[in-house]
């Protein structure tokens, strides 16, 4: 009975149907369900708007650069519109576990069995972006990568492993130091740039990549249309940016915020607020307006019997995006 | 760039001229410590088939490996005499072993030499009060498996590197003392990235992955500190070849109140012998004269113990009635055969003790264990070797997987995942087999009558047959349950 009702609000909220469906849940289903249908038309409206809204009292929208500039471009922003996109709670709730990131049984464990699946769709992707062979041990050699949000640099390690020349950037010094000292083990992910920046910086210092990877980042920015303004003007034209998060929907916030952080206890409590998070076709609008045109977007699946994600078309939980710039750069 | 070291001059034996001058350059600038992506301890059949599979697969052949073994016949390729008579070490590799040969490329090299496919199985026991028979067109194939000699399946691997060696930098290199033996150990850098092997002659080898392919008695298991589970079974095997006077096709199997002998072919009316009894027994057999030992023989697989077993009435019955039906198997019509009479000895006698081991985890931090060191069997299904190129064909896709997504190959996360797979598919034919040799271990008449109902249900049932033949054959992964 629940599994069958559940099946229908599932199919409802795939063909976009925006039907109040508190009376047929029976009690089973997390009271998220009943609860978040609430806040859909709310948060529906944030993003048609301009940035200046915010929905929950905690998160402010700063206006002021990051203090914590290690890029030398003499801390003067000479593109006035792209603010910040860090966000003091986000930072703070990521320096508090900042030294479980290479422990991988411990919080970020989700991210560790994540990786494979995203770097392989990462792989088939760009590897048919820029043409380079998809059996080659090393099908990255030559293309220049920036990591926004690296992290303690799971990502980075693996890129660099298949001969990419990695840069890494985050927010929270802690992690660029633990991704430091992580990559600097191995010989193969010593090459590795981290800096401890913003998206924003890197790009009044004016540097470009070839490929531009943000991935778990967007929900936890400040404004998403702003940040993906910055990750474009990362790019150089012709190149790719590969986005993933999660998806605002009622099953994301059952699986991903529910489940994830308050019974499974995967990921800290918190970490993740469902109004931040987008649909893909928010996605995929916002990254149009920076010029940058979503050519391809599957889902991860999460298999609880082999503890194991894959890619699969359902997109109703955790998904990524593969865009290419524009040739015509436009700024 | 991938790695290529070629640090002993004197392995220069398989390259063409065209690489001897890489080889000198190259030589001059290789240090004393040398560094692999990963380095395979034991150089036994397994350990080469692994290196074979990594240097057929596109992402693992770019890889640097490296064979550690005491022997150094890997190092010198000294060429395959084909010896008259067969060495009584022989394996028996099911179909899926065989397909995984295929793939490597390495089955050509066997089929230069003796080997001996097999179509058709027959087992019974002392009793004499059922038998089964096996052909292998109950399940639509055109062989059961084939019986080859150890060293003919380690000289066709080491062919087969040599062949890829041109384009894949594998270093066997030879010790000056056992593997076994203490001098070689094996401990973590500093930085963790690596492991540092030092070998018995002195040099010192870094690894990202260090496999230990080494045998029942892995050193590599103990110094990674893997533990095992098991026990020693009250059973010595004795192995030995015989001949015929006409070619042998069929492969035999009679279980005696010690233990079960069977009868493989080996070729030119050759078979092999592998009789499993208890140890005094295996002590005066090995010791008594040829013709004795030939009477013993014919003994326990003909007429000893009992009179030959026949189909009953209702035997006959049910095969009626399933002919009837078309859902008999071809065996089913198969009466009992007797066993073909061996007319001599020609090998000496081996005997080894027998036992059930297994590591409770197969892999730690950079190292991961295949073969006889994870695993020890019971060889009275032929599975033992198997399983152990199961090994090799998991771990090598899983480190092709681990690749294509970046991973570091020694990551514990990517070996377990070998790990669990193999487990797995390990305890469950582990778990089979030693069914089997409890069952018949016991001499106790209700016992008795259930394993011959057993024989005749596997004869006569035939969804049952065609499971456990096709689990056999390595084509189906779990007993009765697909």
């Amino acid at each position: 009975m629940a599994g069958a009702s559940l099946r229908v609000c599932q199919y409802l909220f795939r063909t976009g149907a925006r039907l109040r469906l508190c009376g047929i849940y029976s009690g089973r289903l997390p009271l998220g369900y009943a609860v978040s249908s609430i806040f859909l038309p709310l948060t529906h409206l944030r993003y048609k708007s301009n940035s200046a809204i915010t929905s929950a009292p905690i998160q402010n929208s700063k206006e002021v650069t990051n203090a914590r500039v290690t890029v030398g471009d003499g801390g003067v922003s000479n593109v006035p519109h792209l603010r910040s996109s860090s966000n003091d709670a986000e930072v703070a709730k990521f320096a508090a576990i900042a030294e479980t990131w290479w422990d991988f049984d411990g919080p970020f464990k989700p991210l560790h069995l994540m990786n494979p699946t995203r770097v392989s769709f990462i792989r088939s992707a760009l590897c048919r972006h820029f043409r380079k062979d998809p059996f080659s041990i090393r099908p990255f050699e030559g293309l220049k990568i920036i990591d926004v949000g690296c992290g303690g640099g799971i990502l980075s390690e693996s890129l660099a492993r298949m001969g990419a020349c990695v840069t890494g950037i985050d927010v929270v010094d802690k992690n660029i130091n633990i991704a430091q000292i992580h990559a600097g083990l191995d010989p193969l992910t010593s090459s590795i740039e981290y800096i401890c920046a913003t998206a924003e910086q890197l790009v009044t210092a004016n540097r470009q990549f070839d490929a531009v990877l943000a991935l778990e980042v967007i929900e936890h920015v400040a404004d998403p249309s702003d940040f993906c303004e910055s990750l474009s003007a990362l790019v150089v034209p012709g190149g790719a940016t590969v986005i993933s998060t999660v998806n605002r929907s009622m099953r994301a916030y059952a699986t991903a915020i529910v489940a994830a952080e308050y019974l499974l206890n995967w990921i800290p409590k918190g970490t993740h607020q469902w109004s931040k998070f987008l649909t893909p076709e928010e996605l995929v609008l916002i990254l149009q307006r920076a010029s940058i045109s979503v050519e391809e977007m599957a889902g991860f699946v999460y298999q609880p019997l082999t503890g194991q994600w894959s890619l699969s078309d359902d997109t109703s939980v955790n998904f990524i995006a593969f865009g290419v710039k524009g040739t015509t750069a436009t700024n | 760039m991938p790695k290529r070291s070629f640090s002993d001059v004197e392995f220069k034996e398989g390259s063409n001229s065209g690489s001897c001058e890489m080889n000198e350059v190259m030589s001059s600038t290789i240090t004393k410590d040398e560094e692999y992506d990963i380095a395979i301890v034991g150089g036994g059949m397994v350990g080469l088939a692994l290196a074979c599979r990594l240097s057929s697969m596109p992402l693992t052949k770019e890889l640097s490996v490296a064979i550690i073994d005491s022997n150094p016949a890997l190092k010198s390729r000294v060429h395959f005499k084909k010896d008259e008579v067969p060495h009584p070490r022989v394996s028996t590799l099911t179909p899926a072993t065989i397909s995984f040969f295929k793939e490597v490329g390495a089955w050509e090299y066997i089929e230069q030499h003796r080997h001996a496919y097999f179509d058709q199985m027959q087992v019974w026991d002392y009793s004499g009060l059922g038998y089964t028979r096996y052909h292998a067109r109950d399940v639509g194939k055109e062989y059961l498996g084939c019986v080859v000699e150890n060293m003919v399946l380690c000289d066709a691997l080491l062919s087969c590197l040599q062949v890829l060696f041109f384009s894949y930098p594998v270093q066997p290199m030879g010790d000056s003392s056992r593997v076994a033996s203490s001098g070689n150990t094996i401990e973590p850098t500093h930085n963790g990235s690596s492991v540092k092997l030092c070998l018995s002659n002195g040099k010192n080898l870094y690894a990202k992955l260090v496999v230990g392919a080494d045998g029942a008695k892995s050193h590599v298991r103990e110094m990674a500190g893997l533990k095992t589970t098991g026990w020693n079974y009250p059973q010595n095997a004795v192995i030995c070849t015989v001949e015929h006077s006409v070619e042998n096709h069929c492969a035999w199997q009679r279980f005696l109140p010690s233990g079960p002998i069977a009868l493989l072919p080996i070729g030119d009316k050759f078979s092999n012998i592998v009789w499993t009894m208890t140890p005094e027994e295996s002590s005066t057999h090995k010791s008594m004269t040829r013709d004795a030992f030939v009477e013993a023989v014919n003994y326990a697989l003909d007429y000893g113990y009992s009179s030959h077993p026949q189909s009953s009435f209702l035997d006959e019955f049910v095969h009626r009635i399933s002919s009837l039906s078309g859902y008999g198997t071809a065996s089913m019509a198969e009466h009992f055969q007797v066993p073909l009479k061996v007319t001599d000895l020609v090998s000496e006698r081996m005997t080894f003790p027998l036992s059930l081991r297994h590591a409770l985890e197969y892999a730690s931090k950079r190292v991961v264990l295949v073969g006889d060191a994870a695993h020890v069997v019971h060889p009275l299904a032929g599975q033992g070797v198997n399983l152990g190129f199961g090994d090799a064909a998991a771990l090598s896709e899983v480190i092709d997987e681990g690749l294509r997504v970046g991973a570091d190959i020694g990551e514990l996360s990517l070996l377990k995942r070998y790990e669990r797979e193999r487990q797995a598919a390990n305890l469950t034919m582990m778990a089979v087999l030693d069914g089997f040799q409890k069952a018949y271990l016991m001499d106790f008449a209700p016992l008795n009558f259930l394993r011959a109902v057993a024989f005749h249900g596997a004869q006569f049932i035939t969804p049952l047959k065609r499971n456990i033949v096709s689990y056999a054959m390595g084509e189906q992964k779990w007993p009765l349950f697909t």
